[in-house]
């Protein structure tokens, strides 16, 4: 019986299925994100186990109790909001300890697990401050010193990231991978934000239209996308169309825009299919290896990257390239592309997505 | 919580709607019925039901004056506070923050007293040995005095007094959400300032003069202190008339059905209003 | 940020001229050593100031009104402040009607709920009585404190009350300790704004008041109908006084413009 047990969970909101037959697993201690597009019912989920929202049906249980019977104030859960949702009449201090205080634990020990709690978040020294003269990154750890002092079972955190300036997130990721690992709670996080996702969780649930897509750790995600929706979705990729002529052990033969190309083997119908190709995959080679070949028409530099798009007989292709230095292809100049077939991920045709 | 949350909003607001239909409804009901009572001077009120107050009022010149005086100074005020609010809200969108906040405080602050307090300020100025007067006497621009108390133009000029911040208000509300930046665009377009006041502001400040309007005149239409201090017995409106019936003839089921007509007329003047404004100008609204 | 030129600028001096008039007319009036009303006062005197001393009845009825706005402030307050959450926070069918309700002595003309109370308190033989005052004050200035509560729920976040139920707080903790906290810049504002509404009323009060029971704005009333003379003068120079140093005050804790721009945007 794994920790935490989503099955079969739906919300309605009259016409609007936010939610619908999501079922997920999640261990003792590990790290689970919900990740999908801003409005794939991310935080309806997040609000249905933390008890602000009731399952229209489908259940969730923690750690072998029911949770749709308990009220969200016995639940026991910590609980981070986006907007950290910090209490501005209280100090840092009254924050972390409301907690407690609403647990009825007596002074001494509140005192003694606040100053625990703000150590953790390494807040000590703002312990006495109030909420508004705080930045945000320390708002964020005050917000998960609160959630943590409870001792919860569980710990969820809905885009806890998001209001975050691009520099102080990434710091912030490690942060909280840090934290996590030190309290060794277990977690769900909810997040739009794939990088977030893949640096911080032991596992990725990819979300869309209120459905689960798939949920393995973040490399196989990113690796072998189940749908075309999850490829485009994690990192940058090369959608073709193309149809699947025949497909064996050793591999499959395909053809897209009327050229012939070789791939891995597919546990597909041949017919019209989806090809997914990662831009850092292609490699510029010699004119005689090349598979396609075409004149660059956009040249983007990006700092540790270049960034081309070239025209080709089978559609325009991403490449991206480490910067190393050297000379790179100019603008209109022919290159001859080349990658290994199993590159190539080959996905059921878009549409049955939804 | 779903079962809970749905009758939530009702037991919270249980007490005040109890509150409401013990003392506001019921009081209500009680003066329609009260208008259809009949009074006599020695019998008093008997309560029977019938239309003759009603019938009373309809078929009297003298009530259709009334009637007629307060709704023609309701729109008199109407129209001035429009013409004086709109440019004077524009300025003060203008102004640099430190003069704006002093004239919020000139336009808001009065709205803070007493009316009676201000219509004695307007009583003082406008009597025939009043201090305007008295100035244009001393200035040798009259010799006998003008007559501004207990005139409908007295108590026109009195009303904009207490109404026209009402008007200023919602026309700089609504000043405040448009973006300044049109303005600065119709400029760069080749607008002079006329221009960019009347194609650019004004349509933008026209769901403030329309909103305002409706709150000035109904507020003016059912006045009291104002025309009761500066119109005395003899410029009488209907809100002084009931007052007169309820508390000085003592006739109860007049002044009721005369009050019952206020109401219907003005209810229906917002309503007809609100109707008008929600179809010429069902865009500009958000 | 552009300016305004010449035109603008006399546009509002004659403006803020016009509105300050007839205070500072009352203001000047009522230091003349004279007994008739004089603009500008030939004198300096406190005379009419001291002559308020020797009118208990003003006295007695200012400090009626004092009460009373206090009073039914206060009551007026701890029923908007639940509807303001209700109706501030939920979908639920009836909403709009139930806020219209609330809202609804706003349209209604002053005169016909003065005479509706009338009829009402003289039916209970209440009329007269502090209490039948009290509540009806209560009404008239229940729109004024639903809407600036309205505002300050409206712009809650709703996660700060989550927060508090996911750390184990009770419905009433919650409201005690967070909801209330937040909202209440709009309570001390939409209190005070109602305090200021009872305090100047007159239009309703004048039916309901008795000879023994009056306030201060149905007494000056009076007597102003009467006659005017320098003392309704100092009164209401003391009322305005009064009023500027509740306004100063205000503009300090909520904000003046916040206060009344609500006033405007019904
Ligand atoms: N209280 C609600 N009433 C109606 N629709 C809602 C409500 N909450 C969320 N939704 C809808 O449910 C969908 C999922 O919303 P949400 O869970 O907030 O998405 P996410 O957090 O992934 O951005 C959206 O289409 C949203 O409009
Ligand atoms: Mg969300």
């Amino acid at each position: 019986m794994p920790f935490l047990q989503l099955s079969g969970l739906t919300k309605r909101f009259g016409d609007v299925v936010a939610v619908e037959d999501f079922s997920l697993a999640v261990e003792k201690g590990e790290f689970v994100s919900l990740l999908g597009p801003s409005g794939c019912g991310k935080t309806t989920t997040l609000q249905m186990i933390a008890g602000f929202e009731q399952p229209t049906s489908g259940h969730i249980m923690l750690n072998g109790r029911h949770l749709e019977e308990v009220p969200a104030r016995n639940r026991g859960l910590g609980i981070v909001f986006q907007t950290y949702a910090l209490f501005p009449h209280m100090t840092v201090e009254e924050n972390v300890a409301f907690g407690l205080e609403m647990r009825g634990i007596d002074k001494k020990e509140r005192a003694r697990k606040v100053a625990g709690a703000l150590e953790l978040v390494q807040l000590a020294h703002l312990a006495k401050r109030y909420p508004r003269a705080m930045s945000g990154g320390q708002r964020q750890r005050v917000a998960l010193a609160r959630a943590l002092v409870i001792e919860p079972e569980l710990l969820l955190l809905d885009e806890p990231l998001s209001n975050l300036d691009a520099k102080l997130r990434e710091e912030m990721q490690l942060e909280l991978r840090r934290i996590q690992q030190e309290a060794g709670v277990t977690t769900l996080l909810v997040t739009h934000d794939q990088n977030e996702a893949m640096a911080l969780s032991d596992r990725v649930a990819v979300m869309h239209h209120g459905r689960l897509m798939q949920q393995e750790t973040p490399f196989h995600v990113y690796e072998n996308p189940k749908s075309s929706f999850i490829s485009t979705f994690l990192g940058k990729t090369n959608s073709l169309t193309a149809t699947l002529k025949t497909t064996n052990d050793e591999g499959s033969a395909l053809v897209c825009n009327g050229m012939e190309l070789a791939g891995p083997p597919a546990h597909l119908r041949p017919g019209p299919i989806t090809v997914s190709l990662r831009p850092e995959r292609i490699e510029i080679v010699e004119a005689g290896e090349a598979v396609v070949s075409g004149p660059v028409i956009e040249r983007i530099f990006l700092g540790d990257q270049w960034l081309f798009r070239i025209e080709t007989p089978i559609g325009p292709l991403l490449v991206v390239r480490r910067n190393r230095g050297q000379r790179e292809p100019e603008h209109g100049e022919t290159v001859h592309l080349a990658w290994t077939p199993h590159h190539l991920r080959l996905l059921p045709k878009e549409d049955e997505a939804a | 919580m779903t079962r809970r949350s749905r009758s939530r909003p009702w037991i919270l607001s249980a007490p005040a709607l109890l509150l409401f239909l013990v003392l506001l409804l019921v009081p209500l009901a009680m003066t329609f019925i009260l208008s259809f009572h009949s009074f006599s001077f020695y019998g008093g009120i008997t309560p029977t039901f019938s239309l003759e107050n009603y019938i009373e009022v309809l078929s009297d010149g003298y009530f259709y004056e009334i009637f007629g005086r307060t709704f023609a100074i309701a729109l008199a005020t109407t129209l001035i506070c429009a013409a004086i609010g709109l440019p004077q809200a524009y300025f003060l969108s203008r102004m640099h923050p430190f003069w704006r906040s002093v004239m919020l405080l000139v336009v808001l602050g009065p709205l803070l007293i007493s009316v009676v307090v201000r219509t004695l300020g307007w009583a003082i100025l406008l009597g025939n040995k009043g201090v305007i007067n008295d100035a244009l006497r001393d200035l040798g621009l009259i010799t006998s005095p003008i007559r501004m108390m207990y005139t409908s133009g007295g108590i026109v000029l009195a009303l904009v007094h207490v109404m026209v911040p009402f008007m200023i208000l919602a026309i700089w509300a609504a000043l405040q959400r448009t973006d300044p930046a049109t303005e600065s665009a119709a400029e760069s377009l080749g607008a002079r300032p006329w221009t960019i006041f009347r194609r650019i502001v004004l349509p933008q400040a026209m769901p403030g003069i329309l909103s305002g309007s409706l709150i000035v005149f109904s507020l003016s239409a059912s006045a009291f202190a104002t025309p009761a201090i500066l119109g005395g017995r003899r410029v009488k409106v209907v809100s002084t008339t009931v007052y007169d019936e309820f508390l000085n003839t003592l006739n109860w089921p007049l002044g009721a059905a005369i009050a019952m007509l206020l109401l219907v007329s003005v209810l229906a003047i917002m309503v007809g209003w609100n109707r008008l404004v929600e179809r010429r100008f069902a865009g500009v609204f958000e | 940020m552009r300016h305004n030129g010449l035109f603008a600028k006399a546009f509002s001096v004659l403006f803020a001229v016009f509105m300050l008039a007839p205070l500072v007319v009352v203001i000047g009036v009522s230091f003349t050593p004279e007994g008739f009303l004089e603009f500008p006062p030939s004198g300096l005197s406190l005379r009419w100031f001291r002559a308020i001393l020797d009118n208990p009845d003003f006295i007695e009825a200012a400090w009626v009104s004092l009460q009373l706005g206090v009073a039914s402030a206060t009551v007026s307050s701890i029923f908007a402040v639940p509807a303001a959450l209700a109706i501030g926070r939920g979908r639920f069918p009836g909403r709009d009607a139930l806020q219209a309700f609330f809202l609804s002595p706003l349209t209604v003309p002053t005169v016909v709920l003065g005479i509706a109370f009338l009829r009402f308190l003289s039916f209970l033989n209440a009329n007269g009585t502090f209490v039948g005052l009290m509540l009806c004050h209560a009404i008239i200035i229940m729109p004024f404190i639903l809407r600036l509560v309205l505002a300050s729920v409206t712009g809650l976040d709703r996660s700060q009350e989550q927060a508090a139920v996911s750390l184990g707080a009770s419905d009433w903790t919650v409201f005690r300790r967070v909801t209330l906290p937040a909202i209440m810049p709009g309570v001390i504002g939409g209190w005070v704004l109602a305090f200021i509404t009872s305090f100047d009323e007159l239009t309703v009060t004048v039916f309901i008041v008795s000879p023994t029971t009056t306030t201060l704005p149905v007494r000056l009333f009076s007597h102003i109908t009467q006659t005017t003379d320098p003392l309704v003068a100092s009164i209401s120079t003391v009322a305005i006084l009064f009023t500027v140093g509740l306004m100063f005050l205000v503009d300090r804790i909520y904000g003046l413009d916040r206060l009344l721009i609500g006033e405007g945007a019904r």
